[in-house]
């Protein structure tokens, strides 16, 4: 069974959303999905700056089996990205819920909370997945 | 083991497994107004015996001309070994090579070809090849938009001294994709850019296309150029003749920092002129650009017992795997022609290629040097050309100087009016090392006959 941390927000798409009380979040992909990808070779950032939309695609990351959308939990602008994926790509591996993460976003000031998911309901929806 | 998919009980049995009554109902999903009617138009089968007689009576009807015709595609010699290799049993079905441990002879040939390749245009990586050297450059168009995600444009420079087909078929890939192409127009004396008239604020762009020759033959200043784009945050995307490469300063040497796409058409080394193909494209590019190119790599590794072995990798982005959203959509790469190249450049050598590449050039000279004193005839253009020219004729229509020299046996050249109207009394010539002394005494000859009339 894969970590699954009870202070974070998931999304459907298995990303995890971390409140860090400054009126930004950070974003990365969750030990489930990092188990499923398998080991990465690759991520490719999104652009500080940038404007993201939650469900929408903001970075790719890419294993030895596949190059998979990251899809934005929420709605912002990117303030910062985890610049030493460039090189050590398997840190999401390694460490998906600290030293993983893929993003930094400044939520925008309309940003509702969306559909994000607990702990709870997110190891729920991991266990029905499995369970097909 | 013959490829025999199924016989027609294995049809009916697995028609009766789905509990369809025949294979057309398999197909009933398809509007009715878009089935294809029946092949009405296809005309009889003939016999071998009439098959071969026609297809004789129509290669006599070619003859066999001197071919002083380049314009992209060019006629070399090829050392009687490259094809009587390249079509032994081993290689002959080369078909994209997914299962690593029945290809390992593929390739290896592959990973071979790329390293040539990517010597030869001073790059860091090489593809596997694309379909030709005008859809190449389709695909670097849209790599760039890609990997200079910084410039936030989608705009590409695109000078009208790039093969006008090579334009079209660009023109035809991207603009359903919101990619726009800024034609760069070239300096009427010279018949290449002038980088001193370069905008000073082009704007945003993703990319500055170069070719290298260009479609003309004239050199460009690839140097200037390439130094011009990187200042204002461009890439930069060669498109170039991969024999002249062998003599000229490859792309990745191009101005400070060297092109960051090179891309072109592979025909000239070792593939022969035929009808417009099967050729194949080439494309190399910087390892910081790398995942964002298309088409396939072909990897060297070991094995578990510490052995070289081949496979294809860096795949993971490709339409197998990413389906509608793959970098590229290329599938089978045209794995014979690229056989083909590898076996050319192998046998040839670096120096081979060299040689090669300066025969070209001196045939040119040594052309230009006999047609100095036929009257009605000048060189258009004054920038230095590699083996190919634009000439000025006077006095008679270009199409029917054309044509008179046909009927001399010569294939003279390309009018180029249809394609540049400003260009009306031109052709582009053409000189490989195909070309003996007394071919360019005829080409003179058949010329002055033809203006003469």
């Amino acid at each position: 069974m894969s970590e699954i941390p009870s202070g974070l927000k998931y999304a459907k798409t298995h990303e995890w959303v971390e409140e860090l009380h400054d009126g930004t979040v950070r974003v990365g992909i969750t030990d489930h999905a990092q188990e499923l990808l398998g080991d990465m070779v690759f991520v490719e950032l999104p652009e500080v700056g940038a404007a993201v939309h939650a469900g929408q695609e903001c970075a790719v990351v890419e294993s030895v089996k596949a190059a998979s959308d990251v899809y934005s939990p929420v709605d912002g602008e990117v303030v910062a990205v985890n610049e030493r994926l460039a090189d050590s790509p398997e840190l999401v591996n390694q460490d998906p819920y600290g030293d993983g993460w893929i993003m930094q976003v400044r939520l925008a000031d309309d940003a509702e909370p969306g559909e994000l998911m607990g702990a709870d309901d997110y190891a729920a929806m991991v266990e029905s997945e499995e369970a097909e | 083991m013959p490829f025999i998919p199924h016989t027609e009980d294995e049809v009916r049995e697995m028609l009766a497994a789905i509990g369809a009554p025949d294979i057309e109902a398999l197909f009933d999903e398809i509007p009715h107004t878009l089935r294809g009617a029946d092949l009405s138009a296809i005309p009889a089968g003939l016999g071998e015996q009439a098959v071969s007689r026609l297809m004789r009576t129509r290669a006599a009807a070619d003859r066999q001309p001197l071919c002083f015709l380049g314009a992209g595609a060019y006629e070399h010699h090829i050392p009687a070994a490259v094809w009587e290799i390249t079509t032994r049993g081993e290689y002959y079905t080369a078909y994209t090579p997914y299962q690593a441990e029945a290809s390992q002879g593929t390739l290896q040939l592959l990973y071979e070809y790329q390293t040539m390749m990517a010597r030869l245009m001073a790059m860091e990586v090489s593809n596997a090849s694309l379909y030709d050297g005008a859809s190449a450059l389709a695909e670097a168009v849209l790599m760039a938009v890609r990997a200079n995600r910084a410039a936030k444009s989608r705009r590409i420079l695109m000078p009208a001294s790039v093969h006008p087909r090579y334009r079209q078929v660009v023109q035809t890939i991207v603009r359903h994709q919101g990619i726009e192409l800024v034609s760069l127009d070239f300096d009427a004396g010279q018949g290449r850019l002038d980088p001193d008239s370069l905008p000073g604020d082009p704007g945003p762009c993703a990319a500055l296309v170069i070719p290298q020759p260009n479609f003309f033959g004239c050199l460009e200043q690839v140097d200037a150029l390439t130094d011009w784009a990187h200042r204002h945050k461009m890439l930069v995307i060669a498109v170039v003749n991969p024999l002249a490469m062998a003599l000229l300063k490859p792309p990745g040497q191009w101005g400070a920092r060297g092109a960051d796409i090179a891309c072109g058409e592979g025909q000239p080394l070792g593939v022969p002129l035929a009808s417009g193909g099967p050729y194949f494209g080439f494309m190399c590019c910087r390892r910081a650009h790398m995942r964002q190119m298309p088409g396939r790599i072909v990897g060297r590794t070991i094995d578990l017992d510490g052995r070289t072995g081949y496979s294809l990798t860096l795949q993971a982005r490709e339409q197998h795997i990413r389906r509608s959203k793959a970098t590229s959509n290329i599938c089978t790469n045209q794995g014979l022609m690229v056989t083909a190249a590898t076996i050319y450049m192998a046998l040839l050598g670096g120096e081979g290629l060299r040689r090669t590449a300066a025969a070209c050039h001196d045939g040119m000279g040594a052309l230009l040097h006999r047609l100095a004193d036929v009257p009605g005839v000048a060189q258009h253009f004054t920038a230095p050309a590699f083996h190919e020219t634009v000439l000025r004729i006077e006095g008679r229509p270009v199409e029917k100087v054309l044509a008179a020299m046909a009927e001399d046996g010569l294939l003279g050249g390309l009018a180029l009016a249809p394609h540049y109207p400003a260009l009306a009394d031109t052709l582009l010539v053409c000189v490989t090392e195909a070309r003996s002394g007394e071919d360019l005494d005829a080409y003179v000859d058949a010329l002055r006959r033809a203006l003469a009339v």
